[in-house]
């Protein structure tokens, strides 16, 4: 047999069918679903008088829109609440598991489906919110969907997708105190682009991706559609079965065993070919901070915003003027200089619970600066309880930040969490885009430690300076 | 969905770079539970004032431009969020076509699903359109699906691609959901030998 990658593995043993003439069809392992991207879907299907095919492989949950206020408050906006209302009506109607508001188990999608061990190796996820490419770190091919194949998955449990391309971005050597997966992460699209894995399916290899825990490599995997990729996947291992044993959902006794025999045979063969390789340098990132509109206008802490002339591509210097004039930023301001209104730690992207503990670790001793409003927004309510079992939160009170309730919040601003115009935020989120987080708000991208700096310095500072107390 | 054979339209250059989702269609509407009436809402951020006051230097708002169908765009078009509204947003505002250098994948497919036909042409004549649909008036393109061609009729033609399967969706307007049931004998058949895991099957009993 050929030698095949992890993808092709997962790909291969999810082909339904592979009529000539059309898309392969693939079936679909794990179909998440939130309030915002399904309601016309379960509308579709009503109107067609069809069925959800299978509601045990389907999991809802409320995340996008739903307020960090303490949970028996009411919503205030109603609008958002007819979502919410509409979500719980669809999962009765249709048979589907919901976790809803007032769930311990209710936390944002990405979050929750590892943390329950919904989520497991070799399998396909999707979910119509982009950032699925998360589940990809347990070595699954999980990737972003829209609201008509959302109907699609709930009507057959099956997508009919063309092949991706592969991409084997390799990262040698190991991480540099201070720089963490979200760097990584930040460093890879500010290489190769916010388009720079379009069409593909990235697999993370290496020696600073093996020494990833689950947490960085779901940060990892997340950041992948911010490159372009379709998904971002890396081959199950030791840290990957260890996680997974014992949760709610993972294989018990004599099927834990066979499972994990049968996931270790995911790993790409020796001599397995992808269609592009990148190797990236670990020694050679720093802490990153974006300056700019996409998460790939991207530089060191130490650094500089840049000059426009260092932009060769008519199109990309015209951008950078564009992102320059909206975040209000000149050429050659240090990084380290610029100062923050507000900070946001939390999202898929940076809400788990060792996020939680390497922010905390930077807080702890301190105070935000006068001039900061900082929040923290755990991820799920299993990780709120966790980090507060462990005192955290008792660590970001004390050093004034806002302890809140879990949910997606300031990433995307779709709840009252958002950013007033001009305000400044450093965000340990996954989008820099005008507007993402409040009309007229300026989002710098950050890990949770380079977020917890700056919320307490007033101003981007370099994590490997810190003086931890 | 509606079919796609082909189009004659008005060009509308938009010449900005990876333009992403969340400006085609910003958050604050994406709460609607409908699919229906996101046109208003498109590129809002960019077309009204935070008063909500029409910008009027901005290019929709142009009068020019007013009957526009066809949008020409910078590369890495639609990137960002999945969500489906942004192709809602361009559709029910009227567009049928969207030309660009590159398209982001969830975007290009959510277009294929809504009969918003994606075209992606290289950088060069990117440019060549752009330039003509600002230096000229009632600057038109035909699009032609059955053909793969894109063209002014006054000198300017072009072959683009796409994947025949999308293509004969497009043109005959087909629900792939029923394509897809075509195959349910397949589909159980792959059901039959994969069950439902027992930890999930517990959900049934929450």
């Amino acid at each position: 047999m050929m030698p095949r990658t992890l993808f092709e593995k997962v790909w291969d043993a999810h082909l339904v069918t592979s009529p000539g003439e059309q898309s392969p069809l693939l079936y679909i392992d794990l179909h998440l679903v939130h309030e915002v991207t399904s309601p016309q879907a379960f509308d579709g299907l009503r109107a067609n008088g069809r069925r959800v095919r299978q509601p045990f492989r389907t999991v809802a949950t409320v995340d996008h829109n739903i307020p960090t206020t303490p949970r028996g408050l009411p919503i205030l906006d109603p609008v958002a609440g007819k979502q919410i209302e509409t979500l719980q009506k669809n999962c009765r109607d249709f048979g589907v598991p919901l976790f809803d508001m007032d769930s311990p188990d209710q936390g944002i999608v990405h979050v929750i489906g590892p943390e329950l061990g919904i989520t497991q190796p070799g399998m396909t996820i999707v979910c119509g919110d982009s950032h699925t490419s998360t589940h990809g770190a347990f070595g699954s091919l999980a990737f972003g969907i829209g609201t008509s194949e959302v109907e699609h998955v709930l009507a057959t449990q099956c997508l009919p997708q063309k092949k991706p391309k592969t991409m084997q971005i390799d990262v040698r050597g190991k991480l540099p105190e201070g720089v963490t997966a979200k760097d990584l992460a930040l460093g890879i699209i500010g290489q190769i682009g916010t388009d720079g894995a379009t069409g593909h399916v990235i697999e993370y290899t290496g020696e600073a991706v093996r020494g990833l825990s689950m947490e960085g490599r779901m940060t990892l995997c997340n950041m992948s559609i911010e490159a372009g990729a379709r998904a971002g996947m890396i081959a199950p291992d030791e840290t990957t079965f260890t996680y997974v044993q014992g949760r709610r959902f993972a294989p018990k006794d004599a099927r834990w065993e066979s499972a994990v025999a049968s996931w270790r045979s995911l790993a790409t063969d020796a001599g397995a070919r992808y269609d592009r390789v990148i190797e990236i340098d670990a020694d050679s990132l720093a802490p990153f901070v974006t300056w700019g509109t996409n998460p790939g206008m991207v530089v060191p802490v130490t650094a500089r915003v840049p000059d426009l002339n260092s932009f060769t591509e008519n199109g990309d210097r015209r951008a950078a003027e564009q992102a320059l004039a909206y975040m209000d930023l000149r050429p050659g301001t240090p990084i380290e200089q610029i100062a923050v209104d507000r900070v946001f730690i939390g999202s898929c992207t940076n809400s788990r619970i060792e996020d939680l503990r390497a922010a905390a670790r930077v807080a702890k001793g301190h105070h935000v600066n006068p001039s900061v409003r900082a929040m923290v927004v755990p991820g799920s309510q299993a990780i709120k309880h966790a980090a507060e079992h462990e005192g955290l939160d008792r660590i970001f009170r004390d050093a004034g930040f806002e302890w809140r309730e879990s949910g997606c919040s300031m990433c995307l601003g779709m709840n009252p969490d958002i950013l007033q115009p001009g305000e400044r935020c450093a965000s340990t989120s996954n989008r820099n885009f005008e507007g993402r987080q409040g009309r007229g708000g300026r989002t710098h991208l950050v890990s949770p430690m380079m977020a917890a700096a700056a919320a307490i310095a007033g101003h981007f500072t370099d994590i490997r300076e810190w003086e931890f107390s | 969905m509606q079919p796609f054979t082909n189009h004659r339209g008005l060009v509308v250059p938009l010449d900005r770079v990876n333009v992403d989702t969340d400006q085609i269609i910003p958050k604050q509407f994406l709460k609607r539970i409908e699919r229906t009436g996101f046109g208003e809402f498109l590129f809002y951020d960019w077309r009204f004032a935070g008063d909500s006051a029409r910008k009027p230097d901005f290019i929709l708002h142009d009068p020019r431009y007013a009957e526009a169908t066809i949008l020409v765009v910078g590369k890495n078009f639609g990137c960002g969020s999945s969500r489906e509204h942004a192709v809602w947003a361009l559709a029910d505002y009227g567009f049928r076509v969207v030309i660009a250098e590159s398209f982001a994948d969830i975007f290009a497919n959510n277009s294929l699903k809504n009969g918003l036909l994606t075209v992606a042409l290289p950088e060069n004549l990117i440019a060549e359109i752009m330039r003509k649909a600002k230096e000229s008036q009632n600057y038109r393109l035909s699009i032609d699906l059955e053909n793969l061609t894109v063209g002014d009729g006054q000198g300017f033609s072009a072959p683009f691609t796409m994947d025949s399967f999308s293509r004969h969706c497009l043109l005959n307007g087909l629900d792939d959901i029923g394509l897809t049931l075509q195959h349910a004998a397949e589909i159980a058949a792959y059901e039959a030998k994969h069950p439902v895991r027992e930890e999930m099957a517990s959900l049934a009993t929450r």
